[in-house]
């Protein structure tokens, strides 16, 4: 492991890597340093030996929605499309840890959604039963069984949305995503991957239906294959390669708290009154929403956006009235109309895309690089990405979560 | 909190406003004549700007009426804000300067 001895505490990551300069020309190029994008990256060398591969990122490597999420990962989504996906991914964070030799926290700590209506407990009953069939950990718990594996919880009968019960995926938890972006950055770069930071792409070069390069910050780079995983701004760049995404950019805000001792033992996530809560390694108390109503690319919200997710948690769980908040932030999530993610071929033949992740596409990480790998390699979509085609908006074939209870985060 | 200008009302809080995403997005002049490609470009698919572009808000907590908005989605200013049926303005002579930056994503 590369941690310095008995302090747990990973090396500073500007040592996990170079910095290089680019080369002229690149067999796959990526852009998006993020968390898919690195993971793409790791997976093309270890699964597929594809390693004259670069990286290409605007800003600081992960310094986009990987360094803005609040960590939640599950897998407990209803339709069969969605969970083989999820559940995909989640078996390799279960294992990502002794794969990449890196320390990423990761903490299955179980997550429980609650229903306040006899709509939520119908819907929710509903998705552990989908679940179960989808071999995914599913159960669900009453009243008493959510002020069991989560005292601080209101379960008071006598609030304006009691908590009638709750889903629970005892598998579900979180992780450190810094450490987890460090670690697969750390690997693709021993395997001579090129992650190249300050280096925006503004546009490309094609020739019919291929993309035979792309126009950076730090000048003209070849590729044979392109991948797009820019989340957030993708639509800037199929706006330059001249084809429509159904793309809409929000932004998400998060916050955090002081750090407090350990109170929250699990993760809390409530559609109805509308706010999920975790408690991180350090102590501070983790809280997200929903996104602000408007399109958005300027990396925050709204204040009262903010204010409500408070009012929310403080509804869900009286002892955070005390605690204060330390700071907020936001990021910029690309939802589509099904809030289900767009994985694979574009009208350019050597161009994938991977995008629409929205607010819930940190616990994809290691699926989706899996399966990116696979189809830029193979050219043929991954099984679990088959689904999520662009062309599905066209055929009706949608894979609708948004209607589906579990969807946020 | 942004203070969004109601064409009618005046300058109230963004809580009072709900979204209605891009305008100008005018229903199929002969939806009998569209193919699934069109409706699904009708039905799913709205730019996603980075940059200044035309928008619907509605003052739902107040006049209940639509209207329209040039705002920059980098910066999240609004440049101005105009009635249903109006011509889009022109964009502002004075846009608000984008720190670079804003738009990272
Ligand atoms: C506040 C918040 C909370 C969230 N909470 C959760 C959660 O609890 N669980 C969960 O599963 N998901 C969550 N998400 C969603 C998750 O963060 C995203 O779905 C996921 O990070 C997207 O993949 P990524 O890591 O590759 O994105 P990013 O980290 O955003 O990577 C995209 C990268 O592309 C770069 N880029 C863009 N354009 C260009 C260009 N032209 N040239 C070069 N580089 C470019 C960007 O700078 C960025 O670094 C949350 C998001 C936010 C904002
Ligand atoms: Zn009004």
């Amino acid at each position: 492991m590369s941690t310095a001895p008995a302090t747990g505490v990973p090396e500073h990551p500007s040592f996990l890597w170079r910095n290089p300069d680019p080369k002229p020309s690149y067999d796959v190029v990526i852009v998006g340093g993020g968390g898919h994008g690195l993971a793409t990256a790791h997976y093309l060398a270890k699964n597929h030996g594809i390693t004259n591969v670069a990286v290409l990122e605007k800003g600081w490597l992960a310094g986009g929605n990987m360094a803005r999420n609040t960590t939640l990962i599950r897998s407990n989504y209803l339709w069969d499309e969605s969970a083989a996906i999820y559940e995909h991914s989640l078996k390799l964070w279960e294992t990502l840890e002794e794969d990449l030799d890196y320390p990423i926290l990761f903490s299955q700590r179980g997550v429980l959604n609650l229903a306040h209506t006899l709509q939520d407990v119908r819907d929710s009953v509903r998705r552990v039963g989908a679940n179960v069939l989808n071999g995914v950990d599913a159960e669900w718990v009453d009243t008493a069984g959510v002020a069991e594996l989560c005292p601080i919880v209101n379960t008071s009968p006598d609030i304006r949305y009691p908590v009638l019960g709750a889903t629970y995926q005892p598998r579900a938890g979180i992780a450190k995503h810094d450490y987890v972006a460090w670690g697969l950055a750390r690997r693709a770069d021993e395997a001579g991957i090129d992650l190249i930071q300050d280096c925006e792409v503004l546009g490309f070069t094609t020739d019919g239906d291929r993309v035979t390069g792309v126009r950076t910050s730090r000048g003209d780079i070849a590729c044979g294959t392109l991948a797009l995983c820019a989340a957030g701004r993708t639509s800037t760049l199929t706006d330059e390669l001249g084809f429509r995404v159904p793309l809409q950019s929000h932004p998400l805000q998060a916050l955090v708290s002081e750090l407090l001792e350990p109170v929250h033992p699990t993760v809390v996530m409530s559609n109805a009154v509308h706010v999920y809560v975790s408690q991180a390694h350090k102590g501070e108390l983790v809280m997200g929403a929903g996104v602000d109503s408007y399109n958005g690319y300027g990396q925050r919200g709204s204040f009262h956006i903010v204010e409500r997710q408070m009012a929310a948690a403080v509804e869900l769980f009286p002892v955070f009235a005390r605690a204060h908040v330390l700071r907020t932030w936001g990021g910029v999530v690309d939802v589509t109309p099904d809030a289900s993610p767009i994985v694979g071929r574009t009208p350019y033949e050597n161009v994938y895309l991977n995008c629409g992740w929205g607010t819930g596409g940190f616990k994809a990480t290691p699926g989706v690089g899996w399966c990116l790998a696979h189809t830029v390699a193979t050219g043929e979509p991954h099984p679990y990405n088959a689904p999520f085609t662009l062309d599905r908006f066209v055929s009706g074939r949608l894979v609708d979560e948004h209607g589906a209870a579990a969807v946020a985060h | 909190m942004q203070l969004i200008e109601c064409p009618w009302c005046g300058p109230r809080e963004e809580v009072e406003f709900s979204y209605g995403g891009q305008a100008h997005v005018p229903y199929p002049a002969d939806p009998a004549a569209l193919g699934d490609e069109e409706w699904a470009h009708y039905v799913f698919f709205r730019d996603n700007t980075a940059g200044v572009w035309a928008e619907r808000w509605m003052h739902a907590t107040a006049c209940r009426r639509w209207f329209n908005a040039l705002r920059d989605t980098r910066t999240h200013a609004f440049l101005t804000t105009y009635r249903p049926g109006d011509p889009v303005p022109s964009p502002d002579p004075h846009p608000t300067p984008t720190p670079e930056g804003a738009a990272n994503g």
